[in-house]
């Protein structure tokens, strides 16, 4: 029964990270484009910005990042799922690394390493300690 | 400017957190997952009122973001709303009632901590 918990949670988590690193991965490309204006206060250069296709698919994705979140937080506890979820840095890190090309230095390393083992501290405690269901059917 | 556009991340940021996380608890777990179960599920998502507060507050803090990141530099913006994890945490303890043990808060600061350094 843990085991079963323990796997279907790292399985959601996976989700939650996936969608959260490709849909930043999509604002990215779509942000930096030639059309992206510099976002302030006015809600018009949002609305334009929130056409482009890459940010079309972006927020899609984030809307699935979202979604999947909700259902963690259904069973885990917030304070756990903070910590896990967090490892998307490192793979957004990785993903910037080898599909953008981007430079890792030796101080994104660390903290890459810093990342990895406070998600390592984190996953392996029970993730929910809080009831849960007080409303469900 | 900057800094009031990080107090709209973090704080809404949290706030929605902690609505969205004590919403879920009260809807509990999607256990019927055919269309009909699924369909059900998010019509009592939708009536929640702790998710329907939560949201625009993350909507807020998403948007704050975007206004940072495009003001700002990422090595500025990204370690100033890292501090967001250890408040939720503390809040996440303390509103919440979920039992941290030193485990978590460990963890926590870690990746606060890289999290930064990865800004850097």
């Amino acid at each position: 029964m843990r085991n079963h918990l323990v796997l279907k949670t790292i399985a959601l988590s996976l989700v939650v990270m996936g969608t959260n690193v490709f849909g930043n991965y999509a604002l990215k490309l779509g942000l930096s484009s030639g059309t992206a204006a510099v976002l302030g206060w006015a809600p018009l250069p949002y609305i334009r910005v929130l056409g482009h296709p890459w940010v079309i698919a972006g927020v899609l994705l984030m809307l699935g990042w979202f979604l999947s979140r909700l259902m963690l937080l259904s069973w885990a506890d917030l304070s756990y799922v903070l910590p896990v979820t967090a490892f998307s840095y490192v793979l957004s890190a990785l993903v910037g690394a080898t599909l953008l090309r981007e430079r890792v230095s030796s101080l994104h390393w660390a903290g890459i390493c810093l990342i990895t083992l406070g998600t390592g501290f984190t996953i392996f405690t029970r993730p929910g300690t809080t009831p849960s269901g007080d409303m469900a059917e | 400017m900057k800094w009031l556009l990080v107090a709209l991340v973090v704080v809404p940021g949290t706030v929605g957190d902690v609505l969205n996380s004590a919403g879920m608890k009260h809807q509990g777990e999607l256990t019927d997952w055919s269309p009909r179960g699924l369909r059900r599920f998010l019509v009592r998502v939708a009536h929640n009122w702790y998710i329907l507060v939560g949201m625009p507050a993350m909507a807020l803090s998403f948007f704050a973001l975007l206004a940072l990141l495009s003001t700002t530099t990422l090595a500025f913006a990204v370690p100033a709303t890292a501090s967001s994890y250890i408040v939720e945490t503390a809040m996440a303890e303390y509103l919440l009632k979920e039992k941290v043990d030193w485990h978590r808060w460990v963890g926590t600061i870690l990746v606060a901590i890289g999290i930064t350094l990865l800004a850097l």
